[in-house]
């Protein structure tokens, strides 16, 4: 299982070449390997998940490892699909480096299979976790899309017209992504907290204990939520819209790995052992 | 010494937008400008091309009176500019190398997009102002016919125009990373002359369905519209529009900016701050450069644009090659043509018509009259030669004198047209003409 995992990391970091190369020769070839060396590489990492759920007999995103390689297929499965449905070769040169860096830290993390804690054995584990990666891989893509928008229009704006500039979708385009993504990560990461405090009253008798994860979950929600919020009613959008994006990834990073790392709470099982 | 063809100006290589506006005619300054420059001694002929590109003073000067300084002098004086601070960006062009910067202006190969077919119909636009207020005269009449004619060789010889790559083609290919969908955009387009109306051609090929044109002659705005599908809105209420346009393409004369950042910035409230794009190629500009600091708001003047233009650079170079063959051959045939304007060469092509009209006229009377001798057919040679010396002694008499003190030109001009010496077929054979009468 291992090797099968070590051999879908070959090619995450094989699609993320291929993608740099693309950035200097921008020739469709290459973003077809790239296309391939993901898919194979995301049908590789379906398979040692349904490995590791059936030898751990519960869905495998328990610990660190598993949350971390979780969160690199959902993340591939979303840029094959942004990928195939937009027809955006230049998104794989902005959104590869992430999948390969959360692979990365997953190997790092013990790979060990561990006996589920008592309170974790809930049909409530599978969809609260789901629901809340899901979302949040989208969020990760949202910031790439909101990285490719900043970039495209500093160049606009300062006048550079050069390969990037050709390379990169229109404007518009990658706002709507950054809007349509919202529209889909939002209610994923709202139904995340919601069946999370749905399972917290059965598992812990509290709908909400202001536990480090809950609390800035909580406000990750609220950044996002003021984003649709301020979209919808008086027209944020393009550079304003791509830095609330980016503040709100990186708070979800803080929430998911921060929060799991630094600070001692409920969640603490996913820590690093 | 044959007179001097000149040239002073600047263009977007030289100087910059800022520079350029500053110096720029306006076609309602031009009147005034030619009696300006006809005051400085020694020039016989002038006229200004005034377009966003460049700022041209053509001159035929008489020799030895005058100098370039004079004119620059003129340029600084008229536009209240310090000589020193555009004087590093003018070139100074006189004889073969002015003929041979028109020829280049006029077939677009000089322009900031080689091969636009823009530049032609500014350049006739300005020789016919200038012509319209008498302010050019046999010599540059001449050459700026010559050089249209040169403009429509180089565009059938060579594929020059086929690559040209035009200013409004690199506004729209840049609106296409602004906009994803431009079949969804809607543009206004602020002016209706020859720019405006290719930029909304292109426009069109791109896909956009809405259109509106606005122009201070309300009357060809509605033409331009008809033209292309869209319709025409008095100029006095074109803001209004800002909420709903996405693209705006101006192009007016107007000698301050017409669209300010104060109105767009309240625009974009209204719009949700849904993007904008202008293209200001107007010089001076129209569009006011505060507006391009406003979030989601783009804007693009013409120097901008030079840089969108890549695309198809080789291959324009290379067809400008060929081109710039053409145009040395004109040159030359020009030079050719002003050396013959002096007095000299003008007495002897005139006595070398009149005796080959001559010849033509005896050599069919005598075919006719076999029966004379030679003896006789000597004497009405001779006849014929005298009558013709004498004819001809009037107006080498006064080509002489005139040419003695410096006032050849219109004895020459009259004496060339009269004898038909520029064409290259007489118009109407003389021998015809005298049957019927």
């Amino acid at each position: 299982m291992v090797y099968l995992l070590g051999f879908a990391f070959s090619l995450y970091i094989l699609g993320m070449v291929f993608a740099f190369i693309y950035l200097g020769r921008p020739r469709q070839g290459f973003t077809k390997a790239t296309a391939l060396f993901l898919g194979v590489a995301f049908l590789t990492h379906t398979l040692v998940l349904i490995i590791r759920a059936y030898q751990g007999g519960h869905f495998p995103i328990t610990n660190l490892h598993e949350s971390l390689s979780f969160f690199a297929w959902a993340l591939t499965l979303l840029i094959l699909i942004v990928y195939w449905r937009y027809d955006i070769s230049v998104l794989f040169a902005f959104a590869t480096p992430i999948t390969v860096l959360f692979m990365t830290l997953s190997l790092a993390t013990p790979l060990g299979l561990l006996p589920l804690p008592p309170i974790l054995k809930s049909i409530w584990l599978p969809i609260h976790v789901i629901l809340a990666f899901l979302g949040d891989a989208i969020f990760a893509l949202t910031f790439c899309v909101s990285i490719m928008y900043l970039v495209q229009e500093n160049r606009i704006k300062q006048k550079k017209m050069g390969r990037m500039m050709t390379l990169l979708p229109s404007l518009t385009l990658l706002d709507q992504l950054n809007y349509r993504l919202l529209t889909f990560g939002f209610p994923l990461l709202t139904l995340g907290i919601i069946t999370g405090s749905i399972w917290a009253e059965y598992a812990w008798g509290s709908y909400w204990s202001w536990d480090p994860k809950e609390t800035w979950s909580l406000i990750t929600w609220l950044v996002y939520a003021a984003l649709l919020h301020q979209r919808l009613t008086v027209g944020w959008r393009g550079r304003k819209a791509a830095w609330v994006a980016i503040i709100g990834f990186v708070l979800i990073l803080f929430t998911f790995l921060g929060v799991n790392l630094l600070l001692s709470g409920l969640h603490s099982y996913g820590r690093w052992s | 010494m044959r007179d001097l063809i000149t040239v002073v100006g600047m263009n977007h290589k030289t100087a910059p937008v800022e520079l350029r506006e500053k110096l720029s005619f306006q076609p309602d300054q031009l009147p005034y400008s030619f009696e300006r420059i006809r005051e400085i001694r020694g020039v016989k002929e002038c006229a200004i091309l005034s377009t966003c590109n460049r700022v041209e003073v053509y001159n035929v000067l008489r020799p030895q009176t005058s100098d370039l300084d004079t004119i620059c002098a003129f340029l600084a004086d008229f536009h209240q500019v310090p000589l020193q601070i555009f004087e590093p960006c003018l070139y100074r062009f006189s004889d073969d190398k002015a003929i041979r910067h028109i020829f280049r202006v006029a077939s677009s190969l000089d322009s900031m997009v080689v091969g636009e077919p823009q530049i032609l119909g500014q350049f006739k636009d300005a020789y016919g102002l200038a012509a319209q207020y008498k302010a050019t005269g046999m010599i540059l009449n001449r050459l700026f016919h010559k050089a249209f004619s040169v403009a429509k060789r180089v565009r059938t010889e060579t594929r020059i125009a086929n690559s040209a790559v035009s200013i409004s083609f690199a506004a729209v290919e840049l609106a296409k990373k602004i906009f994803d969908d431009l079949s969804a955009c809607r543009v206004l387009i602020i002016g209706a002359g020859e720019m405006c109306e290719l930029a909304a051609k292109h426009f069109i090929n791109a896909g956009i369905r809405d259109i509106y044109i606005t122009n201070r002659t309300f009357s060809r705005a509605i033409a331009l519209a008809e033209d292309f599908g869209g319709e025409a809105i008095p100029f006095e209420t074109f803001g209004s529009l800002f909420e709903k346009v996405d693209i705006i393409l101006s192009s007016t004369g107007a000698p301050d900016p017409i669209v300010t950042a104060d109105v767009v910035s309240k625009a974009m409230k209204r719009r949700k701050n849904r993007p904008m794009f202008f293209i200001d190629i107007a010089v001076p500009r129209d569009v006011e450069e505060k507006v391009h600091t406003l979030s989601n708001v783009y804007l693009y003047d013409i120097d901008d644009l030079k840089e969108v233009v890549t695309a198809n650079q080789q291959e324009r170079e290379k067809e400008a090659k060929k081109a710039e063959t053409i145009i040395e051959e004109e040159v030359s045939h020009f030079i050719q043509w002003m050396d013959h304007l002096e007095v000299i060469p003008t007495i002897r092509q005139m006595r070398e018509r009149a005796d080959e009209l001559r010849k033509v006229e005896l050599q069919k009377t005598l075919s006719k009259m076999k029966d004379l001798s030679e003896k006789e057919k000597q004497a009405i040679d001779r006849l014929t030669q005298s009558i013709v010396n004498k004819l001809l002694h009037g107006p080498s008499v006064l080509l002489k004198q005139t040419g003695e003190n410096g006032t050849n030109d219109y004895a020459v001009a009259i004496v060339r047209r009269m004898f038909h010496l520029d064409d290259t077929d007489p118009p109407v054979s003389p021998s015809k003409k005298n049957n019927i009468s």
